[in-house]
């Protein structure tokens, strides 16, 4: 296995278990489940004993290994030089599963829907760019940026609404952009981070033909899951292509939106996605775009930026579930903190997030007084009047 | 229903497991002990689970061993004689902080992190006494070890901050210790027969502590470090003993490591903290005067060049000691953890340099200042987790530290099984036999952690 002498290094101390200055636990499962095994270094030392022969592959093996969100709040809170590998030894980790050909229900089925229909939902490929019906959104033909959309965004309801809010905020924003459509492939991050590396690196390459092909020079990505993908994992195979997330071009582009914008009141805590956050250091273009909306203030949850808990769905668990949902999971510890901090809102900019913070709201939050509203929605309930591109 | 089936009755099946990997995990701990067996893994959420859970255990003769954060480094929560190990960490509520009359009310599950923290939100003005341990180990697993944190140097060891507890007896009954038991309010140990004592320094073996009334103290906002360093081995014991003779430091370290050149000295780390700017440069004042006069100005100088590293190891609170301890970055670490008199420091000092080089190690120290009397001094040993011939020497390191310690009149401190079999044998033998009358009164049917603390055969 990669990695695999790191593994003795973990002194099990659980520090990467909290945030910065120890205000909470952070790790999704161990938080649910409590148990030592479910931590971080449980994890690792279980790993260890799983390729030494002193445990034997189970399912409650490959739970505590799937149930992990790649969320790196170990990466940034482990106190040992090897912290930043933490999440590249979980991975490795599920590679040596899915070598060793035993992997749970649901991350085989995610591995087969993919490989037969293109992606996890089984969907016809056609359907990819039906989100963008009745929009003005054009297929693309060297616009300034491809707006990558992904799999969520193109097959999931909540994803779909997400979609169609941003493709029409980059339109009032004046950005030259077009989709793929009936063309676009999976990005393979999930693939990637539920150990299916081969097939990972199968989609990145047919994907950066098609880039090259169509001749993309920028893209813009929907979901900050595909945007990690692209600016890190392709990159290593000879990508070269300049990748945005949509927050960071409307962050910019945030003094064309000014004038466009009603006052429209009301607290707004932001969920940094870990994809974007932790993974990849983005914490400001989100933020930049909220103080600009007038009326909104932001109602900063204690645990943001570096120390933000994931909503869970990371790591493949927002297809698979194998981490769970109920009073203890991360998703519904997210909502309470939001309320906390005296939120009418709940800010996203993941069509994942968006989906796993809806979930568990009805069961945390079930008189609706906090909603989950996507950034790239939130400006459209802005705008005083959409003009015609 | 048979025992499995029971536990899951009592806390819910999500909370217990037999399952090879819970086993695994909790079956051995961060330090050089090999492994031993745990049957059942259970996670009790409140006193009354606990209560069930020790009657069960009295029934069916099982063993029970509680496990706070478990990281003693001596295997202190991994059972000697398998059985259940209970985790305490579902009771990980902070019940009541009492401002006026300093005292928290906490659940036995709640980590240094926990309490810390929530103090620094609600009672900035006040804080407990943090051990240099990882911040998830629970403050009453290390308040029953007697531990000691950032305070004690100044107010004692952490066990004697403990105001009172709620305990579940081995046979089931829940008991208030301290005023609670009185008048319902926790902010006093005494004056009552002191029962606490049955349950600190007895690693589990006398029941379940489910609360604890823990001592507050102010909290200055100024801390500063200052550091003083010499070759002088045979001038510790009077060096501790003029910086003590002021009451004026929080917390007081010796500290040293062969490698690199630069730490090869013995550095003497005293943290001061101060109410006022002007209070804390005065007290840095005096300290640097009283220690220029020792042994004549010869004995310690001033370090003023501090290594920002050791800046914050020293200030953070709490430090991230752990990555000291992986000196050899190997991932294992163990410590034979020696209580001294100050005038023993100079032999132990040499013998730990000699057990380190004899195992092919460096040695490396961080001792604290425990008050004015005493001095953990920690034989420290960290090894390659991956190499078992290094695990096993850094076992037979802390094995002659410990023989060491006792042969020199030290007390050793939170030992393994064989440490404490090394205790049993020279204590006195009346002492012995009334540890051995006191768990026999308080657990009947032997099921709370036995093997520790046992008469020699
Ligand atoms: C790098 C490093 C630095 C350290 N520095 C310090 C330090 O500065 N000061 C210090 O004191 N220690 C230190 N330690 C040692 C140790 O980590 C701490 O003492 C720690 O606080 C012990 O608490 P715990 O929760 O891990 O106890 P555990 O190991 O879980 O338990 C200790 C003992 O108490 C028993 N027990 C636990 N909970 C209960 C309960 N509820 N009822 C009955 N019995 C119970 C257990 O069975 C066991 O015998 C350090 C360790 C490391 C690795
Ligand atoms: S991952 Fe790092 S912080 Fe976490 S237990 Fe292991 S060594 Fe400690
Ligand atoms: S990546 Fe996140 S979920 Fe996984 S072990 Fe680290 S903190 Fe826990």
């Amino acid at each position: 296995m990669k990695f695999e002498d790191l593994l003795h290094r973990c002194f099990r101390c659980g520090y990467c278990k909290l945030t910065d200055d120890y205000d909470d636990f952070n790790c999704p499962p161990h938080m649910k489940y409590r148990f030592e095994s479910f931590s971080p270094g449980g994890r690792l030392w279980l790993t260890r004993a799983w390729l030494g022969g002193d445990v034997g592959t189970s399912e409650r093996f490959e739970q505590i290994l799937y149930s992990c969100t790649l969320c790196a709040n170990c990466v940034k809170h482990c106190i040992f030089p090897f912290n930043e590998d933490l999440v590249n030894m979980f991975i490795a980790a599920r590679e040596a599963v899915v070598e060793a050909g035993t992997l749970p229900p649901a991350v085989r089925d995610y591995f087969k829907a993919l490989r037969v229909h293109g992606n996890p939902y089984k969907e016809p490929a056609e359907m990819r760019g039906d989100w963008a019906r009745g929009l003005s959104v054009p297929t693309y033909d060297r616009h300034e940026y491809l707006l990558y959309i992904g799999c969520v965004g193109s097959y999931d309801e909540r994803g779909r609404k997400i979609a169609r809010a941003v493709a029409r905020v980059l339109n009032q924003a004046g950005v030259s952009f077009g989709i793929l459509g009936p063309a676009e492939l999976c990005d393979g991050n999930e693939a990637r981070a539920m150990g299916e590396t081969w097939l990972f690196e199968e989609l990145a390459k047919k994907n950066m033909a098609l880039f090259q092909a169509r001749g993309v020079k920028k893209i813009v990505a929907l979901d900050p899951h595909a945007y990690n993908a692209f600016t890190k994992e392709y990159r290593k195979l000879g990508a070269d292509w300049e990748v945005y997330h949509y927050t960071q071009i409307l962050a910019e582009k945030i003094d064309v939106l000014r004038p466009l914008l009603k006052v429209y009141p009301t607290a707004v805590a932001y969920h940094d996605p870990c994809y974007l956050g932790r993974h990849n250091g983005i914490y400001e273009a989100p933020r930049q775009i909220l103080a600009a909306l007038p009326g909104i203030t932001l109602a900063e949850m204690d645990a943001n930026r570096g120390n933000a808990l994931c909503c869970g769905g990371g790591g493949g668990n927002f297809f698979t579930d194998i981490l769970g949902g109920g009073k203890d999971s991360s998703a519904r510890i997210r909502i309470a903190q939001a309320r906390e901090a005296g939120a009418d809102v709940l800010a996203v900019c993941c069509p994942q997030c968006a989906k796993m913070l809806d979930d568990a709201g009805k069961a945390e939050n079930p008189e609706k007084r906090l909603e989950i509203v996507d950034i790239a929605e939130l400006i459209v309930r802005c705008l005083r009047k959409e003009e015609t591109p | 229903m048979d025992i499995y089936e029971s536990l899951c009755d009592i806390t819910g099946s999500d909370y217990v497991s037999r399952q090879q990997e819970e086993q695994y995990i909790y079956s051995r701990d961060s330090g050089a002990q090999p492994p031993r067996r745990v049957d059942f893994v259970v996670m009790p959420g409140s006193v009354e689970e606990v209560q069930r859970i020790l009657i069960l255990a009295n029934r069916e003769g099982i063993s029970v061993t509680p496990l706070g954060g478990g990281f003693t480094l001596s295997a202190l929560v991994v059972p000697q004689k398998g059985g259940i190990v209970m985790d305490m960490k579902r009771m990980d509520r902070i019940l009541e902080v009492n401002e006026i009359s300093r005292y928290a009310l906490i659940e036995a599950g709640v980590s240094q992190a926990a309490l810390r923290s929530y103090l620094k939100k609600h009672h900035p003005r006040l804080q407990h006494s943090t051990p240099e341990a990882p911040p998830t180990v629970t403050v009453t697993g290390n308040a029953l070890i007697q531990g000691h944190g950032h305070l004690t140097p100044r107010y004692g060891l952490n066990s004697d901050m403990v105001n009172g507890m709620e305990v579940v007896l081995a046979t089931g009954e829940i008991c208030k210790l301290g005023s609670a038991a009185v008048t319902g309010s926790w902010y006093t140990r005494g004056p009552i027969p002191d029962l606490p004592g049955l349950f600190i320094g007895w690693f589990g073996t006398t029941g379940v502590v489910t609360k604890l009334s823990l001592k507050l103290y102010p909290r200055p906002q100024y801390r500063n470090v200052v550091v003083f360093s010499s070759d002088d081995v045979d001038a510790i014991p009077e060096v501790i003993f003029e910086l003590t003779q002021l009451d004026l430091l929080e917390d007081f370290f010796l500290i040293t490591q062969e490698k690199p050149d630069w730490m090869n000295h013995i550095f003497y780390v005293v943290i001061l903290s101060a109410h006022f700017k002007e209070e804390l440069a005065m007290k840095k004042r005096i300290y640097r005067e009283v220690a220029g006069k020792i042994g004549g100005g010869k004995t310690v100088k001033p370090v003023d060049d501090l290594h920002p590293a050791l800046r914050t190891r020293f200030l953070d609170v709490p430090p991230k000691a752990a990555v000291a301890a992986d000196f050899r970055k190997g991932g294992g670490f163990q410590y034979s953890a020696a209580i001294l008199p100050f005038n023993k420091v100079p032999a132990a000092w040499r013998k730990g340099i000699e057990i380190a080089h004899a195992h092919g190690m460096i040695a490396s120290y961080v001792h604290q200042v425990l008050t004015c009397h005493s001095i953990m001094f920690g034989f420290n040993y960290s090894f390659n987790r991956a190499d078992e011939a290094d695990i096993q020497a850094a076992r037979q390191a802390v094995d002659e530290s410990n023989r060491f310690t006792l042969d020199i009149g030290g007390m050793i401190w939170k030992g393994e099984a064989e440490a404490q079999r090394l205790v049993m044998k020279k204590m006195d033998p009346n002492t012995a036999r009334l540890i051995e009358k006191i768990k026999r009164a308080m657990d009947p049917k032997g099921v709370m952690n036995p093997g520790n603390w046992e008469l020699p055969q």
